[in-house]
């Protein structure tokens, strides 16, 4: 039985982001291999980070992440080297060149026009108070009253 | 047999369908009540005839009927019986069954309690509610027939996909679907309403406990999906902006201002064209999502059914309905005239923002998870939009809302006095302030993002405490207790939901902000230090279940040299779907979780081991159960439980009986 268990897990993949074995020495360039690898995606997964996922592809992109850094690249040159040969797919943060303007600014955009409406909406509602600044109620009343006379 | 009784049921229940349709929608028009009658018991009847196909599949699944292709596809016989019955919805076939379960029992309910409706109106309604239902029974006998039989039955299943066999999972979808099919009432009522060209109180009235009930299911059901997520995907996370989890969290935004806006067309009979348009919205977005699960267009996750065919079709009933509801909208909308008038500082101005600052974060989702679709058709861009897009343009509208919530919450209606209402919020301002400063000062060369979330979070809490108490009036404080006791359950549900919100936003805070992690092999019986507390590798078994095998690890957690907790984080292969599952091992604390996940056997000896604290993070689901608690006690409010129309029989052409 315990053979075959054995048997089994080595069958399964291995089920695991970070490797031991992937961690440097050096605690800096570690928390920026770790804080970078939280925004490349893995090519082969579906939405994961190359952080979280345990697909191989995965694996080896950490090492390559973690080779350029050591090699003395910054951020920015570390995050290009990949891109360069992955495309901009595995970006989980879009940049914001071209079309992808209409993506961030959709938002902000949106705001700005809901604003507008919302305050258009709000001063008209101010103001027809304003013209009949009499309830329902008050109205009602004095329709009786002055169909009384 | 009886399987082949519930694929008649369908074929019934989808006639009945069409019948209710047509035939009320022509009675109300001609003003036929013969016509206009039909659609109650139709509604009740489609529930019946729901109700025993889905139970006729149910049997399949549980007594493990293989001649049954959904069965062999997605059961076991060595499977636990819970999964076994979450096995029929944990599939395409079954799920959408479940969905038009679930929409023929809001349309059924809205039959039986309907009858201060007025008999018009509520025809209109049915007749709308069962046009969607025709669909849905279209697409399942169409295209997703979950009664399709083998003519060589095999000798056992191919089990149930292992991530969903788990009980946070188990009811994870029944809780959405709720959700998601609540808002077809909202919808029905909108397009009724629209045919009718009548909105007014009795109607916000109406929609309230609909939209309030599906919003309370989208609660606990992205609440089970988050935390799910957390135990069981094994790397600490709880909300990943996956395209899935985008696609219930659109609608519950919609919803919570479609709640909000409705009061306000109760209340004051304004805003009506706008909760009109978000109704529409926000079960189009429930759809939206339905498509996005089950087209796969958006692969991810979740996406476990990938048929051309079956997106399509699904994209039609979207396009029909929303598009045609948005159609009858602008032809329809100019009808509908705001009566109340209000000062620009007003509940109403508060609640306007409300729904400007929800509906433009619901559209940034809603264009930040169909962007990389549009990038690559038109423009040819192969590219992600992942967290950190998310994090970076939805947090803002996020916390715009929550500055102004308290404030808002607390304005008078018609005409307020911004310094009145923020006057007895002085406390909770310092207060969450104090909050921030001290956990910025504790903290040292992190993120802005934890105090502010902190301060945020606490500032929502104590304004709701303190929107509650203040409705208790003047006088001693012992007087005032006693009339806290006696204040309506509306304002109780106000208050504990927006507080609510308000922890779960903490835990949030919490959770990303102050996380620890340690990656290391740690050899059996070795000690060491993460955070505050040590971790201690005590044995690691193999084990053979049922139909499963683990790797079961045994860590003692000591906090100095008292132990705190022992966890059993396990690595499970599921042998018949070849699928490895995590099962984390978390000591759940009220300030922190220690999250452990045990990795493979090293070469050298000992296991890779993955250490975490994670504050705070119990409040993110102490605050959606807390919000779910709100949504409920409001809807057990006399004013909603009595049920609109009648409570203020309106003199309209309506012809409702007097009370």
């Amino acid at each position: 039985m315990r053979r075959l268990a054995l048997v089994l897990s080595l069958l399964a993949a291995p089920l695991w982001a970070v490797e031991p074995g992937e961690v440097l020495d050096d605690p800096a360039l570690e928390a920026r291999a770790r804080e970078i690898s939280q925004g490349l995606r893995c090519p082969v997964c579906q939405n994961e980070s190359i952080d979280e996922s345990h697909a191989e592809l995965a694996g080896d992109l950490r090492v390559l992440l973690r080779e350029r850094l050591v090699a003395g690249d910054t951020d920015e040159e570390a995050v290009q080297y990949i891109v360069d040969r992955y495309g901009e797919y595995v970006l989980l943060r879009p940049t914001t060149d071209g079309a992808n303007l209409v993506l961030w600014l959709a938002g902000p955009a949106m705001l700005i026009l809901a604003l507008l409406v919302g305050r258009r909406v709000v001063r008209e509602r101010a103001r027809a108070g304003e013209a009949a600044d009499l309830t329902d109620d008050e109205e009602r009343r004095l329709k009786a009253l002055l169909g009384d006379e | 047999m009886i399987v082949e009784l519930g694929h008649f049921a369908l074929i019934l229940g989808f006639a009945l369908g069409l019948v209710q349709m047509i035939v009320p929608q022509v009675g109300a028009a001609k003003g036929w009540h013969g016509w206009m009658a039909v659609a109650e018991p139709a509604a009740i009847s489609q529930l019946i005839l729901v109700g025993f196909s889905f139970a006729a599949l149910t049997y399949a699944f549980v007594t493990s009927d293989f001649s049954l292709q959904l069965v062999t596809l997605n059961s076991h016989s060595a499977k636990p019986m819970l999964y076994k019955i979450s096995g029929v919805w944990g599939n395409h076939e079954g799920s959408m069954l479940l969905w038009l379960l679930i929409l023929t029992l809001f349309g059924a309910a809205a039959a039986v309690r309907g009858g201060n409706l007025g008999a018009t109106f509520r025809a209109r309604v049915l007749s709308v509610q069962a046009a969607v239902s025709v669909a849905f029974y279209a697409f399942i006998l169409f295209t997703s027939n979950p009664f399709t039989r083998l003519l060589f039955p095999p000798l056992d299943g191919q089990d149930l996909n292992p991530l969903l066999q788990d009980p946070g999972l188990a009811f994870h979808p029944p809780f959405l679907y709720l959700g998601y099919v609540g808002l077809s009432m909202a919808f029905s009522f909108a397009v009724a309403a629209l045919i009718e060209g009548k909105v007014d109180a009795a109607w916000g009235r109406w929609v309230r406990p609909w939209t309030l009930a599906a919003w309370v299911f989208l609660t606990i059901g992205i609440g089970l999906g988050s935390w799910w997520a957390y135990y069981e995907l094994g790397w600490g996370g709880f909300w990943f902006w996956d395209p899935v989890e985008n696609a219930s969290f659109m609608p519950w935004l919609l919803a919570a201002a479609l709640l909000h806006s409705a009061i306000v067309v109760e209340k004051r009979e304004s805003l009506k064209a706008w909760t009109i348009l978000l109704a529409i919205l926000a079960f189009g977005f429930s759809l939206l999502g339905t498509f996005i699960v089950r087209s796969g267009v958006l692969t991810s996750v979740h996406a476990f059914a990938n048929d051309p065919e079956r997106g399509v079709f699904i994209l039609l009933i979207l396009g029909v309905f929303v598009g045609g509801a948005l159609t009858l909208f602008a032809w329809r909308a100019p009808v509908m005239q705001a009566k109340g008038v209000f000062g620009v500082v007003s509940r109403e101005t508060a609640l306007v923002a409300n729904n400007i600052l929800l509906a433009v974060a619901a559209f940034v989702v809603f264009v930040g998870t169909l962007w990389p679709m549009v990038a690559e058709m038109a423009f040819g861009r192969v590219l992600s939009v992942g967290p950190p897009f998310f994090d970076a343009a939805f947090t803002p509208f996020f916390m715009a809302l929550l500055a102004i919530l308290p404030v808002g919450a607390m304005v008078a209606w018609k005409r307020g006095n911004l310094a009145r209402a923020a006057t007895p919020l002085w406390p909770a301002a310092l207060l969450a302030v104090a909050i921030g400063a001290l956990a910025f000062a504790l903290q040292t060369g992190r993120s802005a993002l934890g105090p502010l979330g902190l301060m945020l979070g606490a500032w929502v809490v104590f304004g709701a405490a303190l929107d509650l108490w203040s409705r208790t009036g003047r006088g001693a404080r012992g007087e005032r207790l006693s009339r806290l006791t006696r204040l309506p359950r509306a304002d109780w549900g106000k208050a504990a939901a927006h507080a609510g919100l308000g922890i779960t936003v903490i835990g949030i805070a919490g959770h990303l902000a102050w996380a620890v992690e340690d990656i290391r092999v740690a050899q059996l019986g070795e000690r060491f230090a993460v955070g505050g507390y040590a971790v201690e590798l005590e044995a690691v078994d193999r084990l053979q279940e049922a139909n499963y095998t683990t790797t079961k690890a045994t860590v003692a957690l000591y906090r100095g040299d008292r132990q705190v907790a022992t966890v059993f984080p396990e690595k499970r292969f599921y042998p018949v779907a070849r699928m490895p599952t995590t099962e984390a091992g978390i000591a759940n604390g009220v300030l922190r979780d220690l999250y452990i996940v045990i990795g493979d056997a090293q070469e050298g000896g000992g296991w890779a081991l993955r250490s975490h604290i994670k504050p705070l993070s119990n409040w993110i689901w102490g605050g959606s159960i807390l919000m779910a608690l709100g949504g409920l006690i409001s809807l057990t409010d006399r004013r909603l439980r009595v049920a609109a129309g009648a409570a203020r029989a309106p003199s309209g052409p309506r012809g409702v009986p007097a009370e």
